[in-house]
């Protein structure tokens, strides 16, 4: 199988997979679901750390430290203020 | 390092990934869910920066420093308030780091083994694409959200626009994937697409708003797993497809709770009948308006007590001030409830988030489905700042732009006080008919003074 039809493969599913991982989420928890899975969409650091990091090409090199600049910001931002909203939700428990 | 090895490290970071989102769907669970999807990231991040095929670390250390410094003080300082315009910047950027990213392969072909040319073509204008859309649509979305720009132009031209500014991208898209080397082209669909975000997202408004944050939320998955594609790595395109899904089931909970369907919410379209009906004939002699003292009276004999929070509660920054009330009623034996209408505010959750932060326990907060049988139990619903979604057109006026829409059945309590500041219409831009019934009380106030107000005169009972 070549490597296109994996990409595929491994995309298909996955997508399935968020569907059925996420079925049912009160209301209480939309903000820090968004928040939370948007942090993880800050993955795209992975591509980022690669693009700044590789040195082949020297504009790439810049696109890549701008694009790790925005990653980071998501990531770490995105999974602090889950937290603190979740600390907020939990505390009175 | 033995790239077998990265390869584990990074299915393990898609497993906690999962398991994160899992997590983040039941209270009980949410923290160590965020948690776990944290380390997935750091678990990422690491097998990647050990990888060989990073030779220079100087830019990768400023760029994260960058990141961190803005992302922490940004987290930390942030009041909850502003929590939907934090929300929508955050999407923008991780849209925006697949678009760069996608932006340095188009830079450099060739440089990224074991993936075909023709994928890495495609698969990086798409990113670039749905990236670039996404940062200026979330930039647009935030600007609104945080007050800074207001400008709405709605009908055929803005549509038209946006369209073509699309069929512009797929077209320059598709000239870059035949001709490799015409990185112009690659530019200029990026900027198509920045067109096309704006247009989308401008045209869209206030309670719209929690759809379009949510679609966001959903595009800035799929730039991630469009970038997985561009490099080959699964657990790009894992964690970005969890993302789109976990954002596209988001999107359809608040289209199903407007009753609107993405398209119409996109087009800003909310049908042509508002225009109809001049609100004053509506109201005329037939609203009852009251004052904190009589607001204090109702609450000398009620037992239960519902609070229906709304964008005019965030506005108003009212919440502590609700929860004070809440605290006063519940000392003289009150039950008190707070209904929460999915749409209620400026992205999911906006309400609870709020009510969360002023201490609100999150047992006393029903969503629709469970509040609206309680209606009729209820002794006194305080509207706050909430308008369409409390308006009883939506059930009973086939005719109305909103009929059909899910409302919260407030005007079954038996007696209903609105707090607002004016008669002004909400977004739908229609008459409310909850205000004419003859078991509504009107309070003219901003809510957070109204709450004081009506507290202080409980006080003094």
């Amino acid at each position: 199988m070549d490597a296109f039809l994996i990409s595929i493969t491994v995309f298909v599913l996955a997508v399935f997979v968020g569907f059925e991982v996420i079925t049912k989420i009160p209301s209480t928890l939309h903000t820090p679901l968004m928040s939370g899975s948007n942090a993880i969409s800050g993955i795209t650091i992975v591509g980022a750390l690669v693009a700044a990091g590789s040195g082949a090409n020297e504009a790439a090199k810049y696109l890549g430290l701008g694009a790790v600049v925005l990653a980071t910001v998501n990531v770490v931002g995105g999974f602090l203020i889950t937290n603190r909203m979740l600390a907020m939700f939990r505390r009175k428990k | 390092m033995d790239s077998n090895l990265i390869n584990a490290a990074y299915l393990v970071a898609a497993v906690l990934f999962i398991l994160g989102l899992k997590g983040l769907t039941s209270p009980r669970t949410a923290v160590r869910g965020n948690t776990l999807g944290a380390m997935g990231m750091l678990l990422a991040m690491v097998a990647t920066l050990v990888d060989k095929q990073i030779v220079s670390f100087e830019l990768i250390a400023l760029g994260i420093a960058i990141g961190s410094v803005i992302g922490i003080i940004w987290a930390v300082k942030v009041q909850m308030t502003a929590m939907p315009q934090l929300v929508a910047a955050f999407n923008g950027f991780g849209g925006g780091a697949s678009a760069l990213v996608a932006g340095a392969a188009a830079l450099m072909p060739g440089a990224i083994a074991g993936v075909p040319a023709i994928q890495v073509h495609v698969s990086s204008t798409l990113s670039a694409f749905i990236g670039a859309a996404t940062l200026s649509g979330s930039l647009i979305a935030w600007a609104k959200l945080q007050g800074l720009l207001y400008w709405q132009p709605r009908g055929f031209a803005i549509r038209l626009c946006s369209t073509g500014s699309a069929l512009v991208g797929v077209a320059l898209g598709a000239w870059y994937v035949i001709h490799n080397e015409a990185l112009w082209a690659f530019a200029a669909l990026s900027v198509a697409a920045l067109v096309y975000g704006l247009l989308l997202t401008v045209a869209v408004g206030g309670a719209d708003m929690p759809v379009i944050i949510a679609l966001l939320n959903s595009c800035s998955g799929l730039a991630a797993a469009a970038t997985g594609f561009v490099l080959g790595n699964n657990v790009l395109i894992i964690s970005g497809s969890l993302v789109g899904a976990s954002g596209f089931i988001l999107t359809q909970i608040m289209c199903k709770a407007m009753n609107r369907s993405l398209w119409d919410v996109l087009s800003g379209d909310l049908g042509e009948a508002a225009a109809r009906n001049p609100q004053e004939d509506v109201y005329s002699g037939r609203t009852k308006s009251t004052s904190p003292e009589e607001v204090a009276l109702l609450f000398e004999t009620a037992r239960i007590v519902t609070v229906v929070p709304g964008y005019g509660m965030a506005v108003a920054q009212a919440q502590h001030a609700v929860r004070d009330f809440a605290n006063l009623l519940e000392a003289r034996g009150a039950e008190v409830r707070y209904a929460i209408h999915p749409v209620a505010g400026r992205m999911p959750g906006h309400m609870n988030v709020l009510l969360a932060e002023a201490d609100v326990p999150y047992d006393r907060l029903y969503d629709m489905d469970t509040v609206n049988p309680l209606f009729a139990e209820t002794d006194v619903a305080i509207i706050l700042g909430a308008n369409d979604v409390v308006n009883p057109a939506a059930r009973d006026e086939p005719g109305s732009p909103i009929y059909g829409m899910p409302i919260l059945e407030v005007d079954k309590s038996q007696i209903v006080v609105v707090v607002k500041r004016s008669l002004s219409p909400g977004f739908a831009g229609i008459p409310n008919l909850l205000f004419t019934r003859n078991n509504t009380l009107m309070l003219f106030s901003d809510a957070k003074q109204a709450m004081q107000d009506v507290s202080r005169e409980i006080r003094e009972l």
